[in-house]
């Protein structure tokens, strides 16, 4: 058997996808041309499937930032912190964003994936219990997997069902350490976080919350959903990215935690891998610090939500239930949901395709994700984009076949 | 709770298979009868999110914990059926 035959699948599954005229999964962007719009195949192309919900990317302040660190601390640090050492802005980073969440301790990774992975595998011990939500993240999946605890699987923003599987540990004397999202990254819907911390606290587990899609877009200061359900005192650790509301790359994990500082000599995806550069830390200092001064920002993000989100549920299509920065289009034919992707493109709008088994419970998603920085109008194009295909492909139903129906 | 541990303690391993065998119904690729040598992701129509989501239902079921870290483990019903059987065993 040849290195690469065990992917067959996963071939037939792509040749499939592409059938509908180019490859979701290798977009090329000829031209960035602002935070909101790129040029694709000589189209100019709003951008509607990042995850630049502040819009930082372009922000002036944080460009400068990043410029003048280029200048005085170089284009990398060529090693982890502890072989080469930390700047002093990768200790001011952790000061800041320990100061963000009101917790006494700090630890910034080079992205977010490495933050879950480090934080996850690390935390749990051999005699330990990982209890992770059924729809987590790859980056909490690959932490169980790298690290030594036993890992059992609750369903989907369901405390009733954390409740019961807590209660079959019961009698298990390992720590037990659940494991939650702020948003979800692909259906965009928030987990019930002030249920899921009191069930956790009636087994006595402890909770992390990955605010990676929250952070900069729920509660009053951007703390997340952790803020908006009131339990940031309560849960333990929280971990987060700077590649999405804070518009650069890096990762986090912050918490009360006595003992917090021995995670910096024994959490490897921290410990062997080249510190995050100078520019990039510099940039996210700002970012955070524009968030902090002006959480007002996040206003413009959930006008434009409302725009997109009550744009799409009107013209007829099926969006998740809770309204938020990820719009998920929920589609139940795949080769359907790749073709009104390609039109999309065609049409000069990008979102993201996501297809199962990467998706929960077999649908297909058109996922769209809202920015502060998109005009009201780039909106509305892409909702009068959306529902012109929408029809023509038959995803929505045409008038006229309707009326012709009754 | 009680109820439901004797009544699993009494299941044979021949019990368990058949229950396994009616959840797994929706992936039959063909006729062929489910039995303990049925290969779980060669002999059926399932991708890792639908083993790792019949194992919540077999924990429901049987009111048993079955950790993640079990499946690599797992090819067949019958390995499935066991480990089953030993998760209820353990508790
Ligand atoms: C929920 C969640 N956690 C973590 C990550 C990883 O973040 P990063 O892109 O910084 O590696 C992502 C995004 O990819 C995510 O959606």
């Amino acid at each position: 058997m040849g290195l690469m035959d065990r992917f067959k699948a996963q071939r037939e599954l792509h040749a499939a996808v592409k059938t509908c005229g180019a490859d979701p999964f290798g977009v090329k962007m000829d031209k960035i041309l602002s935070s909101t719009e790129a040029l694709v195949e000589g189209r100019r192309t709003i951008l509607c499937g990042s995850n630049n919900y502040l819009g930082f990317t372009f922000d002036a302040d944080c460009i400068q930032a990043a410029k003048d660190a280029l200048d005085a601390c170089g284009t990398g640090t060529t090693g982890s912190r502890i072989a080469n050492g930390s700047y002093n802005d990768h200790k001011a980073l952790e000061a800041d964003l320990a100061d963000f969440y009101g917790k006494k301790h700090c630890m910034v990774f080079t992205t977010g994936y490495q933050a879950n992975l480090g934080a996850i595998s690390t935390l749990a011990g051999p005699d330990d219990f990982l209890i992770i939500d059924a729809d987590s993240h790859a980056s909490i999946y690959d932490a169980c997997k790298l690290g030594s605890a036993t890992v059992i699987r609750f369903k989907h923003n369901d405390p009733a069902d954390l409740d019961r599987r807590l209660g079959r540990l019961a009698d298990q004397p390992g720590n037990k350490i659940v494991v939650v999202e702020g948003i979800y990254s692909m259906l965009g819907d928030h987990a019930p976080l002030k249920e899921f911390v009191a069930v956790s606290k009636k087994h006595g587990a402890y909770i992390l919350v990955d605010e990676a899609h929250s952070m900069g877009v729920m509660g009053k200061t951007g703390q997340g959903v952790v803020e908006h359900d009131g339990v940031l005192d309560q849960v333990d650790f929280i971990t987060g990215t700077f590649s999405k509301s804070m518009g650069a790359i890096g990762g986090f994990l912050v918490s009360n935690d006595p003992d917090f500082e021995i995670l910096r000599v024994s959490c490897r995806p921290y410990m062997f891998t080249a510190s995050l550069p100078p520019a990039t830390v510099a940039s996210v200092r700002v970012s955070l610090a524009k968030l902090r001064a002006n959480p007002g920002l996040m206003n413009k993000l959930w006008d434009n939500v409302d725009t997109l989100y009550n744009g799409v549920q009107a013209a007829g299509f099926s969006v998740g239930k809770q309204k938020g920065p990820v719009v998920a289009i929920h589609l139940t034919d795949p080769a359907m949901a790749a073709r009104a992707w390609r039109a999309l493109l065609l049409n000069g709008v990008y979102v993201n395709l996501a297809l199962p088994p990467a998706t929960p419970s077999g649908t297909a998603l058109l996922r769209c994700s809202v920015s502060a920085a998109h005009s009201t109008e780039q909106l509305e194009t892409v909702v009068s984009i959306l529902s012109q295909i929408g029809r023509e492909i038959g995803i929505l139903k045409n008038e006229t076949r309707a009326v012709a129906a009754e | 709770m009680a109820a439901s541990a004797a009544q699993v303690s009494s299941f044979s391993l021949h019990d368990v298979v058949a229950e396994i065998a009616t959840a797994l119904v929706p992936f039959k690729k063909s006729e062929i009868e489910i039995t303990a040598t049925t290969d779980i992701s060669r002999d059926l129509n399932m991708d890792s999110l639908a083993v790792m989501d019949l194992l919540m239902e077999l924990e429901d079921k049987f009111d048993v914990s079955i950790p993640l870290n079990m499946v690599p483990e797992i090819s067949t019903v019958g390995q499935l059926a066991q480990t089953v059987i030993d998760s209820k065993k353990g508790a």
